[in-house]
């Protein structure tokens, strides 16, 4: 019994029947159980109809001759009761296996769903989370995969069950009697087209409703996240005039979908007492009038009963239908996610730990040396080389755009040798992070080359490429856990000590310790208890725990005040000692003793050099600089 | 609690009370059909008379019809309701969270108050719309087929009186075990998109250190969890069926077997006692009664449900803005200058809080002038500033405005005078014109590209293909944060505002374009006291006054050169930001 949960935007599926197949393909699983299920739903559906012609039996096999006769011998009823128990009794236990059965393939292919979705999106390109919004990724989680609950553990079983039983009571309809079956068949058409005009209906408007429910929550969503901004400009009475319309409209559309869904019971169900009442009427009709030749009053009686079971299915599947319908389109976008081209990695140059002995012969050991090597096998003379991790990264002539048709970097070109630290500076939108972004391979490069250790970095494993870069970007995401895990996230196979040591260096120290519980502290919501500053000190010390030769660093300091800054910067300087960096920052007091600055511009390098040689040049840099300090 | 969200059905109250009267109807003709069928049968078409047979079936259509009307009408009601109710309870939170100060959505947060309007609305409009359909249909039926039942055969309907307390007990023995489950079930959900959540956001993060597999392996945890706790509930919860069929059967069966010697007894005669006719009936009453009983237990499990939410709504409902505009008649509704004046100040974010977040402020701001504000994380920056426009109340102390008492002002002249720039600002959905007007609505065209070119933000967005009718997606996402900085200026600079406080509001902003934006201001606004937080030295070097924070408290107040010579901190944060430079 979960609550209400928003339904996705009443969109349909665009092939339900492909869709429909793959789904049924995660039952092939549950293929025995599944078999068993039908069993019991065969056998549930044979008791419910037992169940309900066994009056109709009783009156017409045993009391009726009974009353004729005079005779009080109820043995032969008790007989025929006995055997009408242990259907039940089969029954019964079927029912009870069929869900109990149910809830294992249920929960089983839901938690197959969502973990092969999950992994699934932990392998996709930065891409597909530029162009897809988060909500719409979560949506898929949790409204998208219930839909699908719902229909396996429900629709799908129900759908079945309510087909075999319309089958057999119609072909016990028609051996009971074909004329009456005519008739029947005759008002359930009727039936069946005022359900389906009002189901028509009641889905026209569902999905305007849906429309302007996502209306509303958005709204309200846009307006109190900022609501303070809304304060500060006197705009409530704007946002309320909105906001009003907005839940006017909603109003009426849910109005209209609930009116049409709430009718559809009661109109089915009196229907078929209408339909009784005429079926009463003819059949009585045929029964006076052909004097029993072509209707017994016993086969009328049987099939009173049996016509008020066949109306209920009929229901049953198409109130069904609406849902497999909607779970369809569910599945359809988890489907589309889990379809996603991953990020390619035709890498395979990897990283080792190594021995390096003094001559420079390199041996590659399983132990953790703190040295490292790049595994190079080349397959044609099939021969391996081993060359030292330094962090020597070199780009050539680099072009890159998000999309084909626009170009953001034009012809790159730069130089980081090991230990040297390297600054982009340049307005926003000017390409800095955009390049980092290349050298970790979050984006692939249009044209040009990138060179790592000299190894082409299209080479190297994703993966191990991405172990030797230490990050840490403007926007700090911390994970749910202690303070002491989320720094462990650097390195998995830090210790304590190592964890407090990365604190330390990065001034993280002095407050986490203050914290109520020190490195204990659970963070949650992305570490909402602490400020800006204080999650961008962890996010440092997770990346020192992590030790890698290179280091990007993305405004990494941007939030810390320059006083705190200052007092980081030891440690942000021993951090960067002995490594490759990547720096990128507005103040320029954080990238002056960079080795080498580069300015970027549109996507251009249009200077470069180290800081004085900036200064001594009087472009680009020397007006930033200065324009910076205004001096008079 | 129920009484004030229940006040939201206003208009409505007519439909919600006839949606339950239709019902009452339609379920007295439903437990009235059976009975016209029995006569029908016993009468018509065991006896062969045509005539019963069709003064019954007409009978029985009109019963039918009359069944449909009610039940249709009660449709109409319900949804009519429900609607209406949860309109109007959306309305009045949504009013109500207008009404809030800083403090108030601070109290909630953000997030929450969200979730309230939004599914906690729509969890609370089903139950209304359950409450008034089923709540009243369940008992009713339960006891309208009871009595039906009895009076066809008392001793028949006596196996009721055992059945019902069996499947009750059984009902009440399940319901909260399985409520449990599921309560911890739906927290872990929480956990499992929580964990979606932060990769989603995190993403880059987690390829950054390869921590893909770590994080699949968290999920895959929590997953497995969920997967084995609703599993439990759920098989707890496949007992359901089979215990109502179990009911149901025993009573068919007990009916039937002394239902036939009771017919058989009667010669199936109406006159000597019961039926085969009257004994379909007792079938169909079988149905009735237990099935009600069924759903009122759903009826239950879905209040207790609902009862989280129905006390968050109403705690939203409950809470007073402690912020109000004074009364119309004595507030005053212009701003005669821009000067301010902190007289003793002091504040704390809650009434009842240690922490003083400001201690003792003293300060005189002349109309027109360029004030500075420095100070490191922590030491109140924004708290100060947002003392002046009243989004937050000093806790000690006179705040002054123009020479008068910030509380004095009409709350909404006020905040026209002052115009700020938060620190975490946003902008809404639509195109930039329209971001722009939220500054001035009857703004001209020129008017706006005239502010845009003061916060620099013309440049940009010429080169945007749409310029100045470029949509802006919800939370400004396709901006650059600088490029947002300087909208949002550009839209506070619109309200022509009497003191313009930017809030470190060019962090992102280059320096060299922060520097212009920053001339812009001293020519073409000369007379607007401007203030300005930063963390940059250089944005607030040619100031006419710099306020040193430290801790909540003032450390020194004085230009660039003063303070050069002055003040410690200033200092320090002045040589901090030109290591290795121009000294």
């Amino acid at each position: 019994m979960p609550p209400a949960k928003m339904r996705g935007d009443g969109r349909m599926a665009k092939d339900p029947k492909k869709t429909f197949f793959r789904l049924l393909s995660y039952l092939k699983q549950h293929m025995v159980i599944m078999v068993i299920v039908m069993l019991c739903i065969l056998m549930g559906a044979y008791a419910t109809i037992t169940g309900s012609t066994a009056l109709g039996k009783i009156i017409d096999q045993f009391i009726l001759p009974m009353v004729e006769t005079g005779s009080t011998d109820f043995g032969p009823m008790a007989a025929f009761l006995t055997r009408v128990v242990c259907i039940f009794a089969l029954g019964i236990v079927a029912t009870f296996l069929q869900s109990y059965l149910m809830v294992g393939v249920t929960q089983g292919i839901q938690k197959t769903v969502r973990d092969e979705m999950f992994a699934k999106m932990q392998k996709l390109p930065i891409r597909y989370f530029d162009s897809n919004t988060a909500g719409n990724i979560m949506s898929r989680y949790t409204s998208d995969i219930d839909t699908l609950r719902q229909m396996i553990s429900q629709s799908i079983p129900q759908a079945f069950s309510s087909v075999v039983t319309l089958v057999v009571v119609f072909v016990t309809m028609v051996k009971t009697s074909w004329i009456l079956t005519i008739v029947t068949m005759i008002t359930v058409l009727g039936v069946v087209y005022v359900t389906k005009t009002l189901a028509g209906k009641a889905g026209k408007f569902f999905i305007g409703q849906q429309k302007s429910l996502g209306a509303v929550n958005g709204y309200i969503e846009e307006m109190i996240t900022g609501q303070k901004v809304v304060k500060v400009f006197n705009h409530e009475d704007v946002c309320k005039e909105e906001f009003n319309k907005l839940n006017t409209t909603l109003c009426e559309n849910a109005f209209s979908a609930g009116k049409f869904s709430n009718m559809m019971g009661p109109i089915n169900n009196n229907l078929g007492y209408v339909q009784y009442a005429i079926l009463a009427i003819v059949g009585g009709v045929i029964v006076v009038q052909s004097g029993g030749a072509l209707l017994k009053l016993g086969e009328l009686v049987t099939f009173m009963v049996l016509s008020r079971n066949f109306n209920q299915p009929i229901n049953q599947i198409s109130q069904q239908m609406n849902s497999i319908v909607m779970a369809l389109a569910g599945a359809e976008r988890v489907f589309e996610l889990m379809d996603q081209e991953p990020e390619v990695d035709d890498g395979y140059v990897k990283l080792v730990n190594a021995h390096i002995a003094e001559d420079g012969t390199i041996t590659e050991c399983a132990e953790r040396t703190g040295r490292w090597a790049w595994k190079h096998y080349h397959k044609a003379d099939d021969t391996t080389t081993y060359t030292e991790l330094k962090g020597d990264i070199t780009m050539y002539n680099v072009d890159f755009g998000y999309v084909p048709e626009k170009t953001v970097l034009h012809d790159i070109t730069l130089y980081a040798k090991p230990g040297q630290k390297i600054a982009f500076v340049g307005a926003t939108g000017a390409g800095k992070t955009t390049i980092t972004n290349l050298i970790n391979r979050f984006y692939d490069i249009a044209d040009g080359k990138i060179r790592y250790d000299n190894i082409n970095i299209n080479k190297i494993a994703k993966d191990d490429l991405r172990r030797s870069l230490g990050v840490v970007l403007q926007e700090t995401n911390l994970f749910t856990g202690t303070v002491m895990e989320n720094i462990r996230y650097g390195n998995l196979d830090a210790s304590d000590e190592d964890c407090i040591k990365a604190a330390k260096l990065a001034n993280a120290h002095d407050f986490i310790t203050r914290l109520p519980k020190g490195y204990e502290t659970e963070l949650t919501g992305n570490g909402a208890s602490l400020s800006q500053g204080q999650r961008q000190l962890i996010a440092i010390a997770r990346a020192a725990v992590a030790d890698p030769p290179v280091m990007i660093l993305d405004e990494a300091t941007s939030s810390i005040d320059t006083r705190t800054e200052k007092l980081v910067q030891d440690g942000m300087d021993a951090l960067m000692h002995g490594r490759t960096v990547f720096v990128i920052a507005h103040r320029l007091s954080t990238i002056m003793n960079s080795d080498c600055i580069m300015v970027l511009d549109h996507g251009h390098i249009i200077e470069r050099g180290s800081h004085d040689e900036l200064i001594e040049k009087k472009g680009t840099y020397y007006q930033l600089y200065t324009g910076a300090f205004e001096l008079e | 609690m129920i009484r004030r969200v229940a006040r939201s059905i206003r208009e409505y109250k007519w439909p919600a009370i006839l949606s339950p009267l239709c019902m009452i109807g339609e379920v007295a003709m439903e437990v009235l059909i059976p009975l016209v069928m029995a006569s029908l049968y016993d009468y018509g078409v065991v006896m062969q008379n045509m005539n019963i047979v069709v003064t019954r079936s007409i009978q029985l259509i009109i019963c039918a019809l009359m069944s449909l009307s009610f039940g249709v009408l009660s449709a109409i009601f319900a949804s009519r309701a429900g609607t209406g109710f949860a309109k109007n309870l959306r309305h009045d939170m949504f009013y109500k969270v207008q009404k809030f100060s800083f403090s108030n959505i601070d109290k909630f947060s953000s997030a929450s108050i969200v979730t309230r309007l939004t599914s906690d609305v729509a969890n609370l409009q089903m139950t209304f719309q359950m409450m008034i359909r089923m709540a009243i249909r369940c008992p009713m039926m339960l006891v309208l087929a009871f009595i039906s039942a009895n009076r066809i055969s008392p001793e028949l309907s006596r196996i009721y009186l055992y059945v019902m307390p069996v499947l009750a007990l059984a009902l009440i023995a399940l319901t909260p075990v399985v409520f449990k489950i599921f309560d911890r079930g739906f927290r872990m959900m929480d956990k499992m998109n929580n964990i979606v959540q932060e990769n989603v956001h995190g993403i880059r993060v987690v390829k950054s250190f390869v921590r893909e597999e770590k994080e699949i392996e968290k999920f895959t945890g929590i997953s497995s969890d969920l997967a084995r706790n609703f599993s439990k509930a759920e098989k707890i919860l496949a007992l359901n069926s089979p215990i109502m069929m179990s009911c149901v059967y025993v009573c068919m069966l007990t009916i039937s077997w002394v239902g036939a010697q009771m017919v058989v007894a009667s010669g199936n005669n109406p006159l000597n006692g019961l039926t085969t006719g009257e004994l379909s009936s007792m079938f169909t009453y079988t149905t009735q009664i237990l099935s009600g009983l069924m759903m009122l237990s759903m009826v239950f499990v879905m209040l207790t449900m609902s009862r989280t939410p129905l006390r968050r709504c109403s705690e939203l409902l409950a809470e007073e803005p402690d912020l109000v505009s004074p009364d119309e008649s004595i507030a005053v509704t212009t701003v005669p200058d821009g000067s301010i004046d902190f007289e003793n100040v002091g504040f704390r974010y809650a009434a009842t809080a240690q922490h003083r977040a400001l201690k003792e402020v003293n300060l005189h701001i002349p109309s027109g002038a360029t004030v500075g504000i420095i100070g490191g994380t922590g030491s109140s920056k924004s708290t100060l500033v947002q003392l002046i426009p009243r989004l937050y109340d000093v806790s000690e102390g006179v705040l002054k405005v123009g020479g008068l008492d910030v509380k004095c002002y009409d709350l909404k002249t006020l905040r026209d005078s002052v115009a700020m720039v938060l620190q975490k600002n946003e902008l809404f959905s639509g195109t930039i014109k329209e971001n722009l007007r939220w500054g001035n609505p009857e703004a001209t065209d020129e008017e706006l590209v005239h502010a845009c070119k003061l916060a620099c933000a013309d440049e940009f967005i010429q080169g945007f293909p749409d310029k100045y009718d470029t949509y802006i997606e919800q939370g400004g996402t396709n901006v650059s944060g600088g490029q947002k900085q300087r909208l949002c200026i550009a839209r506070a600079l619109l309200k022509k505002p009497q003191i313009l406080i930017l809030d470190d509001s060019t962090s992102a902003v280059d320096t060299r374009t922060d520097a212009s934006i920053r001339r812009a201001f001293r020519e073409e606004i000369p007379n607007t006291t401007k203030l300005i937080i930063a963390q940059r030295i250089a944005s607030v070097q040619d100031a006419d006054m710099i306020i040193v924070l430290d801790n909540g408290q003032v450390n020194a107040v004085g230009n660039h050169e003063q303070l050069m010579k002055t003040c410690a901190i200033y200092q320090e944060v002045f040589y901090s930001q030109q290591k290795g430079g121009l000294e």
